[in-house]
């Protein structure tokens, strides 16, 4: 089956007359791992959640895998995309092993509780992510990054073709953000699609193959990231000067002071 | 067998607590009834109780059969019942409103049962026409929270909870009221005492009222246990994990207000033990709701029991339980709080 999410002329708006974004076109195939760039308050959020029918378009469609999107389930939905939201506020002291464990509830019904083979599941997940020793721990009392990982092991163990990823890196220090970048790039080399937005075109340059800057509602620019983030579009993009570097095995954005 | 230890390990986790926490319930419940004014010998008990399951045949004052079956029984398992009931609602809407300081009358049931009561007892009806008004009074209550909220554009749980504080302080300006109006010889000591919650008067026929729901709410709240943890994640990220929240939530909240509302029909409004119990089972058994919810049932059923024992115990007049919960539950609660910091994060 072939492995293909798109959005075909895709708009939203909270209110009549006011488009957060309008005729949206793109395609996101296996192994890909799509990078959406943008300012504050474009929209790439809104985007991301229409993806996944957490919000709705107004018009035009969301195909997964040739089908329309918004005539699934929940349940058909979150077994084929997973999703991290940028933030997660977090109410109970839940084990992480029991937070990995709620992947599964899309293979669950209704009445139905995780069993033997759902278990090892998630253990597999917590142990691909280097995660299984603090499988008993509270993941409200682990680091920032180590909680990135349990949501990560999360949608590992919901086993889906794609995933989206709000922000991935937004919370996460330095080396983190970078190793969870490079886990990014395993999944996508293991065969997952990602749909991912970003503050950093740098991150673009390290784990994605293709970029779309979105701007005022629209995508400005799509394509290789050598071919997106040009020092003219992020000027365009960001209002600030930036510098592309070629470092021999990828590019680098710099930014430039403001004088 | 070693199959089936490795095939269910959370619920054999589970299963050697809820054998620990069971014990001391069942040797409650044979306790309870050799307390009252009419002696009885715990022989007596065994004895009257295996007659009634096993067909032997033994001569029994019909008195020590009347006070076992017609007096402490009712009371007995009213007591167990509610307090099951109302703490394991309390640990659902507590998952639910993603908040652990919600009791389970908080979309208005026990105000909206009260009032039901109330007017019933206006009208000068008897007890059982009372238990069923009160028991309806909470499920309008509830539906109207509900429909009211829906009504609002983009409706969250915080949407829902501060229409049920509306509706509450609505059904309690009502008992007020009714209180006012009542006849303060005849009928406003009986809606005083009503609101302030009694076992004393519980009978097998009403027991026989609450039994079914109570039973079938508690069943189906296990049944979606373990989708609670899940719900309890926020209701954007349950959703994106497959879970159809709408009907989930409505199921909770129908499966929590038939509890509360058939136990707030027997016994009158008691608080304290919807909040506290789950609290206490999070300290014993931790947060996941697959192993708090029984736990809840469980722990819910001992402290009612061994509050209503005390009340038929300390003093001659009875000491009506909504005060009994609240006096012994909160030195207790603060007691629990304080020898264990991590009770939620």
């Amino acid at each position: 089956m072939s492995q293909m999410m798109e959005m075909i002329e895709g708009s939203f708006s909270f209110v009549e007359n006011y488009n957060i974004f309008e005729d949206i076109n793109f395609s996101v195939e296996k192994g890909d791992v799509f990078c959406i760039l943008g300012a504050n308050g474009t929209g790439k959020t809104t985007l991301i959640k229409c993806l996944n029918g957490l919000m709705k378009l107004n018009s035009g469609k969301v195909l997964l895998n040739n089908e329309n999107l918004y005539s699934l389930s929940h349940a058909e939905i979150a077994k084929n995309i997973g999703y991290i939201p940028q933030v997660h506020t977090s109410t109970f002291p839940f084990s992480v092993l029991d937070v990995a464990l709620m992947g599964r509830s899309p293979h669950l019904d209704l009445f139905e509780s995780p069993q033997e083979k759902d278990f090892k599941i998630a253990e597999e997940s917590l142990k691909t992510l280097n995660i299984y020793h603090m499988r008993d721990k509270p993941y409200t009392e682990i680091s920032g990054g180590e909680q990135q990982l349990v949501f990560i092991a999360r949608v590992l163990t919901q086993e889906p073709s794609f995933l989206l990823l709000d922000e991935p890196t937004s919370h996460l220090d330095f080396g983190n953000q970078i190793r969870t970048l490079d886990i990014i790039e395993k999944l996508a080399k293991d065969g997952l699609s990602v749909v991912m937005s970003s503050h950093f075109p740098d991150h673009a340059f390290m784990s994605a193959n293709k970029v779309a800057i979105m701007k005022e509602g629209n995508f400005i620019d799509v394509g290789t990231p050598e071919e997106v983030i040009t020092e003219e579009n992020m000027e365009r993009t960001y209002g600030i000067k930036v510098k592309i570097v070629d470092m021999g095995d990828r590019r680098a954005c710099v930014p430039l002071k403001i004088k | 067998m070693i199959k089936w230890k490795i095939t269910d390990r959370m619920a054999a986790h589970g299963v050697s607590i809820m054998v620990l926490l069971l014990i001391p319930l069942i040797f409650l419940f044979l306790f309870s009834f050799l307390i009252g004014r009419y002696p009885i010998s715990p022989q007596d008990v065994f004895l009257v109780l295996s007659s009634k399951i096993f067909p032997i045949n033994v001569n029994i004052p019909p008195t020590l059969d009347t006070v076992i079956f017609q007096i402490r029984f009712p009371r007995i398992m009213a007591a167990m019942l509610v307090g099951a009931a109302l703490s394991v609602a309390g640990a659902s809407f507590q998952g639910l409103f993603r908040n652990p300081l919600v009791a389970p009358d908080k979309l208005g049931v026990s105000a909206g049962a009260g009032f039901g009561a109330s007017l019933a007892i206006l009208l000068g009806t008897g007890a059982l026409i009372i238990q069923g008004f009160a028991f309806v009074g909470g499920l309008i209550a509830v539906s109207l929270t509900y429909i009211i909220s829906r009504t609002f554009k983009g409706t969250s749980m915080l949407t829902l909870v501060l229409c049920g504080i509306a509706i509450e302080s609505f059904f309690g300006a009502l008992i007020a009221l009714s209180k006012y109006v009542a006849d303060p010889f005849l009928q406003l000591p009986t809606i005083v005492f009503w609101l302030l919650g009694s076992l004393a008067a519980v009978t097998n026929q009403q027991l026989l009222f609450v039994a079914p729901p109570i039973i079938i709410g508690m069943i189906i709240l296990l049944l979606i246990r373990w989708r609670i943890n899940v719900l309890s994640m926020g209701e954007e990220e349950a959703q994106t994990l497959g879970i159809d929240t709408r009907r989930l939530q409505i199921i909770i909240i129908v499966c929590c207000t038939v509890l509360t509302a058939s136990s707030v029909s027997i016994c009158g409004i008691i608080g304290w033990v919807g909040l506290v119990i789950p609290h206490v089972c999070r300290i014993i058994v931790g947060p996941d709701h697959k192993v708090l919810l029984p736990a809840s049932i469980i722990v819910g059923a001992i402290f009612l029991l061994i509050i209503d024992d005390i009340s038929r115990t300390l003093t001659t007049v009875e000491i009506p339980l909504g005060i009994l919960t609240a006096i012994i539950g909160a030195p207790f609660f603060l007691y629990l709080l304080r020898k264990s910091k991590e009770v939620w994060a």
